[in-house]
């Protein structure tokens, strides 16, 4: 089954971490300031942080 | 699943405070230099961006009214306010508009200029605020500070909400001065550091 995850586009990444706090998992980071890293291990597709980004620079991704 | 709310979710209550209070009393304008001190120290310090990720209260009015009370659209913000040119040009223009703060507040502190009690919305319109003037022990420049100060973080929240309603809640975070700062001074910190190593 196609499982979706969600993938940040580093380069438009503001920093802010407003989809740090909207994660049910808890996978969201952002390491040294510099833009967020999702653990796609954990990440579920529930595209909460999709939605909240204030940017809108995070998208859900079709993985396998 | 919840995240547990901690204490430092409820620092809107500060930021919504400050507001209030430089309403009521100009001086109290001066507490704004934590909102600007404190995201300075953490990302030069620890190199990272805690400050919007965890603690800034004003981001989290923004999620406050715009997403649980919803006034916002909620829709996406157009790509020329996300680019790098409109943020850094933002960025200054935000520091140019606040260095002639600074500059008129040392003419009245030399005595050159005479107090102006007004706060300044949006660089243009001059607001009449004397009723939150009471004196001030020192010099008229300390209150003429107040007022550039409170002027600049007046400006910037209502530009948020301005944003917060047109596109997502937190549209501000996208071109907010400090956190552009902030993250630029994150992204040389870990330039100097790789390479040391
Ligand atoms: S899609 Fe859901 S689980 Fe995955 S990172 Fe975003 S908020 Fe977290
Ligand atoms: S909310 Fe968007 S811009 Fe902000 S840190 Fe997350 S991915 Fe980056
Ligand atoms: S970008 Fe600005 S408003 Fe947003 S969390 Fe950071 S300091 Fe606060």
């Amino acid at each position: 089954m196609a499982k979706k995850k969600a993938a940040v586009s580093i380069r438009e990444c503001v920093a802010c971490g407003c989809c740090i706090k909207v994660c049910p998992r808890n996978t969201i980071t952002v390491p040294n300031g510099i833009h967020a890293v999702i653990n796609r291990e954990l990440c579920i597709g529930c595209g909460k942080c999709v939605k909240e980004c204030p940017a809108s620079i995070i998208s859900l991704e079709v993985t396998e | 699943m919840k995240r547990k709310k901690k204490w430092y979710d409820y620092l809107w209550i500060a930021s919504l405070t400050y507001l209030i209070l430089g309403f009521f009393n100009i001086l109290f304008a001066w507490l704004g230099l934590f909102c600007f001190f404190i995201p300075l120290a953490i990302a030069v310090i620890k190199g990272n961006k805690a400050y919007c990720n965890k603690y800034c209260g004003r981001g989290q009015l923004f999620s406050l009214v715009g997403g649980r009370f919803g006034l916002s659209r909620k829709k996406d913000i157009p790509g020329w306010i996300r680019s790098g040119y409109f943020r850094y040009g933002f960025l200054i223009f935000f520091f140019v508009m606040f260095f002639l703060m600074l500059w008129n507040t040392w003419l009245v502190f030399a005595g050159a200029k005479n107090l102006g009690a007004v706060v300044t919305l949006l660089w243009t319109f001059k607001l009449p605020w004397h009723w939150a003037y009471h004196g001030t022990l020192f010099s008229d420049g300390v209150a003429q500070f107040a007022f550039g100060f409170y002027s600049v973080m007046l400006t910037s929240t209502v530009l948020g909400f301005l944003t917060m309603a047109l596109f997502k809640p937190r549209s501000w975070c996208v071109y907010c001065p400090m956190g552009t700062m902030t993250q630029l001074i994150c992204k040389a910190k870990n330039v100097t550091t790789s390479q040391k190593q």
